[in-house]
């Protein structure tokens, strides 16, 4: 790319790399624990409190690839982008009502992870594998994705050079720096560098969305000339025709199935259980809709694009070229800030990256080292190397995704990870209803979770991986539905259809070591 | 409570209160897709589709207050 480095820009961004480095490092001294321990390493002890947890949950959950993405799909889409902020909204009841159980029962029981959880109450040592694998597969996209985002941002500040490494062609340096750092500060302070770092960036996130809601349209004309940028026919959802429920119903479907996906992602669950009590997790529950706002925020920010003209500037035709839509919002940066706060707004993003990519690989670590390593490989480990093995494979999958991005297109990124979120929604009946029920006997429960896997992976493929919106007959009705709701449905039914046959032909022996006072 | 008087069969939940039902309103609000799904009325030059759903964001805190409130009593 042609670009060139703007020198004030670069300072600002570097400069606050460099503070986050050193926060990083300092972090393993922060609330000290003994980091041999995986639960000190990999929930921080699970003393983090209600503001702490809501820094992180809000670094962990909206992460830098939303940033991008989701102004992104505003400006190539628009309406149906905007998705994101009912999704946002809608989870919070779901959380207030059903983690608070999960956080209760993990402490009486010690559990570090989802999958921990499913073994303790299906006994089942089967299933628990089934969600843990699910969980670290559906992830490391995932963390793929956070270096996309990251690779953008690099490519707007003009700093994407790549040198030739033996046996790997092409390598983007600064990419590959930034991740060795983040990789070394995770191994050896855990999750607390991840909840510190939070703070800073988004501190960044909120004072780089609020210049940007009330600077940018200010220099446009206001919202209503913004919104008069936008073309006529993306402006709201497509309404059904004839049998076809259309957009609308899509548009519901996508909302609520992600909501279901993303309360079961590991990381999810690991920002969660590092909370100091269930109070903290019900009070977050109702905090973290401020980041909802920052969202719907930076959704309008691709309107701001498409309003300021940054698609026919020659100037960053090279980043539309090498990263399609995604490159809205860093070149409306470029264009509208001076460059002193654009540097400002790259970091937040940058940062936005590590944060969600360190959680996801400590998450990822936590599932491996317990439910694979511990359970399968070597059941008579120590605290101290169950806590070493986790270290070294937060490392693992962070080079993983890594190598993933350089040597794959990141469009490969992009469809695993949509359907990461289908394949998460298969775990629900193992981990979200069993908070409330143990019904399903756990062979029915793998049954159902590989039904729902592979119809819903099938119904992707059928759309060439390009969208997760399958349109099913039902009754002559046509149904555009978010594919990992319909599979869930498919999941639920065979979950419970076979639980009632496997009742009706014996009588299943239930190995539950949790009682019903331990959610409460 | 002693052990005597716990019963396996039914066992210990919170119980359902009215109050759990304003948990449902967002729900509503934002799953009717076609209600909002229109221009008219704008705000501040905003298309009704934008500003109702960003509404529903401190609403949906809002919806979540009384039953955290009951449940901070105990």
């Amino acid at each position: 790319m042609s670009m060139a480095p703007n020198a004030v820009t670069l300072t600002v961004f570097l400069g606050l790399f460099a503070l986050v480095t050193v926060v990083g490092f300092f972090a393993a001294r922060w609330r000290a624990g003994d980091l041999s321990e995986l639960h000190e390493w990999g929930l921080g002890g699970r003393r983090f409190g209600t503001w702490v947890t809501w820094f992180l949950l809000g670094g962990d959950l909206y992460t830098a690839y939303t940033f991008i993405a989701v102004p992104a799909l505003m400006f190539g889409a628009g309406a149906p982008g905007f998705f994101a902020v009912p999704y946002t909204i809608l989870m919070y009841p779901l959380l207030f009502v059903a983690f608070p159980r999960l956080w209760s029962v993990a402490q009486k029981h010690g559990y570090v992870t989802a999958a921990d959880f499913v073994r303790g109450r299906f006994g089942s040592r089967e299933l628990s594998l089934a969600i843990a694998v699910t969980g670290i597969v559906a992830t490391m996209p995932y963390i793929a994705l956070q270096l996309v985002g990251m690779q953008v941002v690099l490519a707007a500040l003009g700093i994407n050079f790549s040198l030739n490494l033996p046996g790997f062609g092409a390598v983007d340096m600064p990419l590959l720096i930034a991740f060795t750092i983040l990789a070394f500060y995770t191994y050896s302070s855990g999750l607390r560098a991840p909840a510190l770092i939070a703070v800073v960036k988004d501190l960044l996130v909120y004072i780089t969305v609020f210049a940007a809601v009330i600077f940018i349209p200010a220099q446009l004309g206001g919202y209503g000339a913004v919104f008069d940028a936008v073309p006529e026919k993306t402006l709201l959802l497509a309404k059904g025709v004839g049998s076809n429920l259309g957009a609308e119903f899509a548009y519901a479907s996508l909302a609520l199935g992600s909501i279901l996906a993303l309360f079961l992602y590991p990381h999810a669950v690991t920002g969660l259980l590092s909370s100091s009590s269930r109070q903290v997790v019900r009070r977050n529950a109702m905090i973290l809709p401020a980041y909802s706002l920052a969202l719907a925020l930076i959704a309008l920010l691709g309107y701001m694009a498409i309003a300021s003209g940054v698609r026919t500037d020659p100037q960053y035709a090279a980043g539309f070229a090498a990263f399609g839509n995604n490159f809205a919002v860093p070149a409306l940066f470029l264009k509208m800030f001076p460059a002193w706060f654009a540097g400002l707004a790259f970091a937040a993003i940058a940062i936005g990256a590590l944060v969600p990519a360190a959680i996801m690989s400590i998450a990822c670590a936590n599932l491996f080292t317990r439910n694979i390593y511990k359970e399968w490989i070597n059941p008579n480990c120590t605290n101290a190397q169950e806590s070493f093995v986790a270290k070294i494979v937060s490392i693992v999958v962070k080079f993983g995704a890594l190598i993933f991005v350089l040597e794959l297109k990141s469009t490969y990124a992009i469809q695993l990870q949509l359907l990461g979120g289908i394949w998460m929604c298969q775990t629900l009946p193992s981990v979200l209803l069993a908070l409330y029920t143990r019904f399903c006997h756990p062979m029915a429960l793998l049954a159902g979770w590989a039904s729902g896997l592979i119809a819903g992976t099938w119904m992707v493929s059928q759309l060439a991986f390009k969208s997760s919106t399958y349109t099913l007959n039902l009754f002559g009705l046509e149904v555009p539905c978010y594919a990992a709701v319909s599979a869930l449905l498919l999941n639920l039914a065979v979950s419970y259809g076979l639980t009632l046959v496997i009742n009706a032909v014996s009588k299943p022996v239930r190995r539950d070591e949790t009682r019903p006072e331990d959610y409460l | 409570m002693g052990l005597g008087t716990m019963n396996l069969d039914k066992p210990p939940r919170r119980k359902f209160h009215p109050v759990y039902l304003t948990l449902l309103l967002p729900y509503i609000a934002l799953l009717c897709v076609p209600f909002y799904n229109v221009i008219e009325p704008t705000l501040l030059g905003i298309p009704f589709f934008y500003w109702w759903q960003m509404l529903w964001i401190p609403l949906g805190s809002l919806c979540i207050l009384p039953v955290f409130l009951r449940g901070e009593g105990k």
